[in-house]
């Protein structure tokens, strides 16, 4: 039973990582109906910023995070508007792909060539939370992980419904066109859409990174998958979704590898089955608004 | 009489290659409702997208208060004071009823929102009781009630309504068409109406167009319009 | 039944191309005679490690191919088939050093198992569109070199096989130097699949496909198995692709599992031959792959260079050259038709796949049969099934 709780909470650890990823494809569907296979990659960059802040520039880390989500968020509107925006509303799901995937492969090539350095392995990034025990067996960073989670949850929650933003970023969301007529710059929304999520995007990563004994260009690669199945799970359009997803598929993952041994060293196929069951039986997911079409 | 709070003149405008409008004239006088009138296809919705600049290519003039509004965005000729409710409603369908109604008064900065939204709530009471249900479960009377609630919202200058009788049952349109009619003589609001229904729309309006294939074929006094046997026999179907 | 629309395609590949046969045909016939002269005379005068280069641009060109007929000709966005070259490599790596069979005699092997495995992706593929497509292949990439890890051990434990130059035997063992027969070899399949492809998109079938991409419901009216059409499209594509694994073997005598994101990178590398090269045209995916393989050579010593270079172009191209090389190309030489010759190419349909289908020879014939996505402008007739008007 013990064992049970220990992998619950290792699953909780790892799921909350697939929860912000997830939460980060989550606002950029919403706002822009594209899967952005570029995400975790965006991440890797923001990891390597928050790494070289802290470690090269000797910053407390919770500073360093903070500075590096508010160049991701920065980077990730100037991408939409330069990169992205062009092949916006092509509906040509190649377009789409070719993108974000010459995205994915040009951003791990940067992050390597510009922090890497000649020789160099694996990096250490400082821990965000004191090691050890909190209580009952919950380690401090799991704790940790939690609480940044659940404030990341609040905040979305508090601006999306609550701020003339957030108004304006589920109009858009629901209705671009309506969404013209009433005033709104949809085309800044979009950009708004694609910062936020790679804000988040920066703070899952260098999350990620404080896990294991260090991280290279590799760190976000399988996590995307896993994330991905986190926002199959719970429907691509809804963030409460992706953070229910993202434990469960978090969990799950744990579970998995501690009780089915026909399945070590393919705990991949735990994700890759539930994209492709949610995608052919519930394409919306467990929480995602059927999509009704318009007259 | 003073300047037209909307002028076009000679727009040309459509599809991708089709031509839909050709060298159109137009006029809307400061607090008067006019009417278009005529068949399908005729460019009656064409032309409402193309004072919102939703078109790609316009050619012509199109003013709003004077200035030309041919070159700006959508949301930009939005903010400047024309709303449109569109043919099929447009409203935000998965938003509550209040969310749709604050998106209507998203651009304005004043303080006088909340005092409007009880406004509408009281002029539409059935909106006032679903006010936390999603704008698209509702019926389509209802969702019609919201779309012109939501466009009332932006304190327009100039309200453009696509077809609001679509797909409505006879007596609701006949309320929605009286609920106008009050609004443009307790407001002074400017409306532009694009309906089939010719009869109900002239008896609100001071001023009808006649479209056909992109032309005007005729226009004048709403009252002259709807008593010209010509006119009535051909185009109107009364 | 399928006719209309089935004719309407065949209209849009012909006039596509209106610098091809209409003009003059001799200089297309004089481009295939060098170009197979020089094919013939290069591997003999170039020294092994060119001949390996060029022997890789062949097999890579066969899996862009294998790519382009689901993607670019039938409208499937898969970025998994990097798992399909990956089953034809193992199965090729695994009979030759296990088995002891000749590797000419494991290519069609490779071929069948790689279908068989596009038929498995290819059902779902009937319900799942367009990014979620992309998304369930992109799983199959990420997840092949795990399982295959877990069935196949190599030497040390880890997932890579190694072939010996012993153990890769081939049926013609003293003709050539082993560099000059990969190249020869390799060279022989992707011409034998260039023109079957170019051959099978001028036939029914072949428009079948296109109108599948381009009217999915308009082409279900009029006869068109569109799911048979989607999942026979998917298997002959992840043929091509196992042809290219196993060729893989043969030329790099290595088949490896043991980097998780190894045949992840390899499906986008063939997306990058595709989309460069000009998706839905048949000498396209070859001028992607040359210009990927000079790309990693090129910048070969600075580690992460290529592929940032890589990833740049492949967005680049969306904005520059929507519809890669081959369709940039045929807009230069349109245009200057234009210029000099005043009247119209006329009908350009019935003679579009004329005197072009011998030919092939070297791989660098101007294109046959061509239709870019994404560019409804110029010579295509408004009205065809690539090109409906936008509904208002």
């Amino acid at each position: 039973m013990e064992l049970f709780i220990d992998q619950v909470l290792n699953g909780i650890n790892v799921g909350v990582i697939y929860a912000s990823v997830a939460l980060a494809l989550v606002l950029i569907y919403r706002t822009t109906g594209l899967l952005n296979f570029a995400q975790g990659e965006l991440a890797l960059f923001s990891t390597f910023i928050t790494y070289w802040i802290a470690v090269e520039q000797d910053v407390p880390i919770w500073a360093a995070l903070l500075l590096s989500f508010a160049v991701s968020f920065i980077g990730g509107a100037l991408i939409e508007r330069i990169l992205i925006r062009p092949v916006e509303g092509a509906h040509s799901p190649l377009n789409v792909v070719i993108v974000t995937l010459g995205l994915f492969l040009a951003v791990n090539a940067l992050a390597q060539l510009i922090f890497i350095k000649p020789g160099q392995e694996a990096l250490r990034m400082p821990g965000f939370f004191p090691s050890g025990d909190l209580a009952l067996g919950i380690r401090n960073s799991t704790a940790g992980f939690a609480a940044v989670l659940v404030a990341e949850c609040v905040l979305l929650y508090l601006l999306l419904q609550k701020t003339k933003l957030g108004l304006s970023l589920r109009g858009v969301a629901s209705n671009p066109e309506s969404s013209r007529l009433v005033g709104i710059n949809t085309g800044t929304m979009l950009m708004v859409g694609w910062a936020l999520a790679a804000g988040i995007g920066a703070i899952a990563g260098s999350l990620a990174a404080t896990r294991g004994s260090g991280f290279d260009t590799s760190l976000m690669q399988q996590i995307l998958v896993y994330s991905f199945a986190a926002a199959a799970l719970g429907g691509f359009d809804s963030p409460l979704g992706a953070v229910v997803g993202g434990l469960v598929v978090g969990i799950a993952d744990s579970l998995t590898i501690q009780y089915v041994d026909a399945l070590d060293g393919i705990e991949l196929v735990v994700p890759f089955v539930l994209i492709l069951v949610v995608l052919l039986v519930r394409p919306n997911g467990l929480f995602g608004r059927t999509i009704v079409e318009r007259v | 009489m003073s300047a037209p709070l909307l002028r076009l003149h000679d727009v040309t405008a459509g599809y991708g290659p089709v031509t839909v409008l050709h060298g159109l004239d137009l006029e809307v006088a400061e607090g008067e409702v006019a009417v278009i009138l005529g068949a399908n296809g005729a460019g009656k919705t064409t032309t409402l997208r193309a004072i919102l600049g939703m078109l790609d290519k316009v050619k012509g003039d199109i003013s709003f208060d004077g200035s030309s509004i041919n070159k700006k965005a959508t949301q930009a000729i939005a903010r400047s004071g024309i709303a449109l409710v569109p043919q099929g409603r447009g409203t935000f369908g998965d938003l509550s009823v209040d969310d749709n109604l604050r998106l209507g008064a998203i651009a304005r900065k004043d303080k006088g929102i909340g005092a409007d939204l009880d406004r509408w709530y009281d002029m539409f009471p059935r909106l006032k009781e679903r006010r936390d249900q999603a704008a698209g479960s509702m019926s389509g009377g209802e969702q019609q009630m919201l779309a012109i609630a939501r466009a009332l919202m932006s304190r327009p200058r100039l309200l453009l309504l696509d077809e609001p009788s679509l797909g409505l049952a006879p007596l609701i349109t006949k309320d929605l068409f009286e609920r106008l009619g009050e609004i443009n003589r307790t407001e002074g609001l400017t409306m532009l109406v694009v309906e089939q229904n010719a009869s109900l729309a002239l008896a609100i309006a001071q001023r009808g167009y006649v479209l056909e294939t992109g032309n005007i074929v005729a226009s004048g006094e709403a009252s002259a319009l709807a008593a010209d046997e010509d006119v009535r026999k051909a185009y109107l179907g009364f | 039944m399928a006719q209309p629309v089935a004719a309407g395609a065949e209209t849009a590949i012909g006039t596509a191309d209106p610098g091809g046969s209409t003009g003059i045909p001799w200089l297309r016939v004089v481009a295939g005679v060098i170009a197979t002269v020089v094919a013939l005379w290069l591997p003999f005068n170039y020294n092994p490690d060119t001949n390996t280069l060029f022997a890789q641009v062949f097999y890579l060109a066969i899996a862009a191919m294998g790519l382009n007929l689901l993607t670019g000709f039938n409208g499937q966005v898969s970025i998994g088939h990097g798992a399909f070259f990956g089953v034809g490599a193992f199965t090729s790596a695994i009979l030759v050093v296990d088995h002891g069979w000749m590797i000419e005699a494991t290519i069609p092997i490779a071929a069948i198992l790689a279908a068989a495995l596009g038929v498995v992706i290819g059902f779902p593929a009937l319900r799942v569109k367009g990014l979620y497509l992309a998304l369930i292949t992109l799983g199959l990439a990420v997840l092949f070199p795990r399982v295959t890890a877990k069935f196949v051990e190599g030497p040390g434990g880890v997932p890579l096989l190694q072939p010996s130059r012993s153990e890769v035997a081939s049926y013609f063992p003293d003709v050539l130097d082993d560099d000059q027969y990969r190249y020869f070899l390799c060279l022989a399949i992707m011409v034998l699949l260039f023109v079957a492809a170019s051959n099978l998109m001028r036939s029914r079938a072949g428009r079948s496909m296109i109108a599948v991409r381009d009217q999915e419901v308009a082409a279900s009216t009029v006869g068109v198995n569109v799911a048979g059409v989607k999942v026979a499209s998917f298997a002959l594509s992840a043929a091509y692709a196992g042809v290219a694994g196993s060729l893989s073997v043969l030329v790099d005598r290595v088949a490896d599992a043991s980097n998780p994101l190894i045949y992840f990178q390899r499906s986008i590398e063939f997306l990058i031959a595709v989309v460069i090269g000009g998706a839905a045209t048949i000498t396209g995916p070859l001028l992607g792959a040359a210009f990927l393989v000079f790309i990693r050579k090129r910048f070969e010593d600075t580690e992460a260079l290529a592929p940032a270079l890589l990833g740049g172009s492949l967005m680049v191209v969306i904005y520059v050259l929507p519809d890669g090389l081959v369709g940039g190309y045929r807009r230069i030489v349109a245009r200057l038709r234009r210029r000099t010759v005043a009247t119209p190419p006329g009908a350009g349909g019935s003679s579009g796949g004329g005197p072009g289908g011998g030919s092939g020879g070297g791989g660098t014939t101007p294109p046959i049969l061509e239709r870019s996505p994404g560019d409804p402008g110029g010579e295509t007739p408004a009205g065809s099934p690539g090109d409906a008007p936008q509904r208002t």
